[in-house]
């Protein structure tokens, strides 16, 4: 056990050097007003801000760079107007409150805040001129939900990604990965390393971060989960110490990262592209496509290769797969390596459409386990319908629910699944009690 | 370096407002982990609901404050019975999944910008705790305990009532872990079905615990938002139901004592190295990391703390191994 508590610091040692050789962190000194300006998660470039005193006695202005952001330094803690110029808003774009165009904020001691303004895509595509004749609600509804749709699609991908590895590892460990969501943000963030601080292009980062990821995760296995459960340590232990790991991941990229969200060199500012009703990035079409290939080939893989059969039959009995020759540890680890890579993989994706952050994997943690236990615990093909189901309903609910509640719907329903079908679409009755 | 300072800010935060908060959020655990095996992930939201109860009572509807109190525990009573029902008859990760899911749904509904009015968004709500106050009894002042610790007047209110509240707890966490009740919670942890087959109704009995230890967080979250006189949603968050969880198993699972014990030495270590590191940064000794690191690095030590507690030591300081050799398949 001592050689394995050795061999589990080292490797955690090895992922701070790793991650270390990332980039020093500038701390803000002063106080100061800041912001990202993003329409449905694209920097919008040269919006002009300005910020007045109490008084109303201009400080400063800005216009927001290639990747959104702005920042306007304020000459001590005090009251702040914000006003953003809703004229420089490109067009078909708007404020999704408009009558919030000045926001009063309170800027404390050393602080560098961070100050909000929604975007929502106006009325019309391109916006020129009043339509001639305006679309009818039925009409303008089907546009926004076929949009909302897409959206959904995509985040549910996203979600499966992450959930089939965390589906896979409970269904041949038993083990309920609280730390599954700093696997995406790792993988982002290896990602990262190699695409700022290596210069290496995205399109070289990303497979080398998921190679290296899918070798973190055989390791992680290797030299921890599995000596672990030679240990004979409790599920409900593990569950608990897989939390503790979750914090000690977040807070160590945190440490190194720094609470700012940080953007992969490439790939940040797209035009959009309207496809019928739907507007999209070129990017966001690439991801879904990558993301349909792997988890099409996953699902081949579990059921034609031989690995893939003897992953499902550890998954379904162990003790009965390891009497019939197949050799668990190795599936298990197999198991954890491609659920990883998979994960680090949604990560990378899901960080050229947002700022990594150290906090990205946990958002959607919850998503991930709402998508799970609604395709069926342990069930890789449950997870991956669950997945969808849970992505379309969160964007798609907001046609009737404010955006900040999403999750909270997803949850929710989550909860009353379990009320009337406890083992999910997908999996069967003799799993759950 | 500050030596005294230091010292003193460990030693006031093991008996500070933070271990009251910690070892009741961690008493209320107990019951539902300790002793009936349940996993609760979502205290956060038990605490949230206490904090909110007395907070949106008083400050949003200017009602009185003890009606804010009655509020608090009859909402988590509500919450407990909701949580349960879908989830006890099922196997233990559920109740660990929906619990945290819950546990955000209360944070998200209460930062929400479409609820402000009530629960005031992300800015959460002040100027609740007038009343609390005007029931002080210390008058006006600094009270030092030793040469090196002191609170002022309001805080040892807080500490006083929070104590209080912590020691009565615990007697009666005592008693009902005596009493043939605690047995069956106890034996319901050990094998669910052998109490089942004596003919005990193991889902009433499972309920009861979650409400009891879900009433118990709602007096932590009455002593949280209390002490801040203010409640905020971004304090509500899970890491406060791990924070919990790590105070629970570093004092010892299914032990009266074992919470208060953990909460006091877990915030004196906290505070000790944090307050030790931010010295180290600000007097030079240390200068390969800034003070705003040091938060982050408090939080690796809990994951890691908790990570080689579970491994090495999952009775913590007076379990009792076999009691908590949970298997959840």
């Amino acid at each position: 056990m001592r050689r394995a508590v050795i061999a589990f610091t080292a490797f955690l040692g090895g992922l701070i050097f790793l991650l270390a050789s990332g980039p020093a962190m500038a701390w803000a000194e002063g106080e100061g007003l800041k912001g990202t300006i993003q329409n449905q998660g694209q920097p919008v470039n040269g919006v002009k801000i300005s910020v007045a005193d109490e008084g109303g006695a201009a400080v400063g202005d800005a216009t927001t760079d290639a990747r959104g952001a702005w920042e306007i330094p304020v000459p001590k803690a005090g009251t702040y107007k914000v006003t953003i110029d809703q004229a420089t808003l490109p067009q078909g774009t708007s404020l999704r409150n408009k009558d919030r165009a000045t926001l009063t904020v309170q800027v404390f001691e050393g602080q560098n805040r961070s100050v909000l303004f929604p975007l929502a895509a106006s009325g019309g595509q391109g916006g020129t001129g009043a339509a001639p004749d305006t679309p009818s609600a039925t009409q303008e509804f089907f546009t926004r939900f076929a949009q909302l749709a897409f959206d959904g699609l995509s985040l549910g991908l996203t979600i499966a990604l992450g959930a089939v590895g965390l589906s896979l590892i409970f269904g041949t460990t038993g083990l309920t990965n609280f730390a599954h969501g700093e696997l995406l943000t790792i993988g982002a963030f290896v990602a990262y390393i190699f695409n700022t601080t290596l210069g290496l292009h995205l399109l070289i980062a990303a497979p080398l971060a998921v190679v290296v990821c899918a070798a973190l995760g055989y390791g992680q296995d290797r030299f921890f989960w599995g000596v672990l459960r030679k240990r004979k340590t409790g599920l409900v232990s593990m569950m608990i110490i897989s939390i503790g790991l979750a914090l000690f991941l977040r807070n160590l990229l945190l440490f190194i990262f720094g609470g700012e969200g940080v953007p992969y060199a490439q790939y940040v500012a797209q035009s959009g592209i309207q496809i019928g009703p739907i507007f999209t990035t070129p990017k966001n079409l690439v991801a879904m496509g990558i993301q349909i290939v792997v988890l099409v080939a996953v699902g081949l893989a579990l059921i034609y290769t031989r690995l893939g059969k003897a992953t499902r039959a550890v998954a379904d009995n162990p003790a009965l797969a390891e009497s019939s020759g197949i050799n668990v540890d190795r599936v298990v680890r197999l198991v954890w390596a491609v659920g990883t890579a998979v994960a680090a993989l949604a990560g990378i994706l899901l960080g050229t459409t947002q700022n990594l952050s150290y906090q990205m994997g946990l958002q959607i943690l919850l998503l991930m386990f709402a998508g799970v236990t609604l395709g069926g615990l342990g069930t890789a093909f449950g997870a991956l319908v669950g997945s969808l189901i849970v992505g379309l309903f969160v964007q798609v609910s907001t046609l009737w629910i404010p955006p900040e509640m999403k999750t909270v719907g997803a949850l929710v329903v989550l909860i009353l699944v379990l009320l009337v079908r406890p083992q999910g679409i997908l999996g069967r009755r003799e799993r759950i009690g | 370096m500050d030596w005294t300072l230091i010292f003193s800010r460990a030693i006031e935060s093991g008996i500070g407002s933070e271990a009251v908060i910690y070892a009741l959020a961690a008493i209320g655990l107990n019951v539902h982990f300790g002793y009936t095996g349940l996993l609760n992930f979502g205290q956060a939201a038990f605490l949230a609901v206490g904090g909110y109860s007395i907070a949106v009572t008083v400050a949003t509807f200017g009602l009185p404050f003890f009606l804010g109190v009655a509020i608090g525990i009859a909402l988590a009573v509500v919450l407990a019975l909701l949580l349960g029902i879908p989830t006890l008859r099922l196997r233990a990760d559920y109740l660990a999944i929906v619990t945290i899911a819950a546990a955000e749904i209360v944070r998200l509904v209460v930062r929400a910008v479409a609820l402000e009015g009530t629960f005031g968004g992300t800015d959460g709500l002040q100027g609740f705790s007038d009343s609390f106050y005007a029931m002080n009894p210390y008058p006006d002042g600094q009270y030092n305990v030793g040469s090196i610790i002191g609170f002022d007047h309001r805080t040892m209110w807080v500490l006083t009532v929070g104590w209080i509240l912590v020691a009565l707890s615990c007697f009666v966490i005592y008693l009902l872990m005596k009493s043939p009740w605690g047995r069956v919670l106890k034996a319901i942890r050990e094998d669910e079905d052998a109490v089942r087959s004596l003919g005990k109704n193991v889902f009433s009995y499972k309920m009861q615990s979650l409400v009891l230890g879900g009433v118990i967080g709602a007096l932590a979250g009455f002593i949280f938002a209390l002490s801040r006189s203010a409640v905020q949603p971004d304090l509500y968050s899970t890491d406060l139901t791990f924070y919990a969880y790590t105070v629970l198993i570093l004092g010892g699972a299914a032990r009266i004592l074992g919470p208060v014990v953990g909460a006091a030495i877990f915030w004196a270590l906290l505070i000790l190295i944090s307050t030790f590191l931010e010295e180290a940064v600000n007097a030079g000794v240390i200068n390969v990391i800034t003070v705003t690191q040091v938060g982050p690095i408090r939080l690796m030590l809990v994951g890691f703390g908790l990570m080689l507690l579970l491994i090495f030591r999952p009775q913590g300081i007076f379990g009792d191994k076999r009691e908590i050799a949970l298997d959840a398949r």
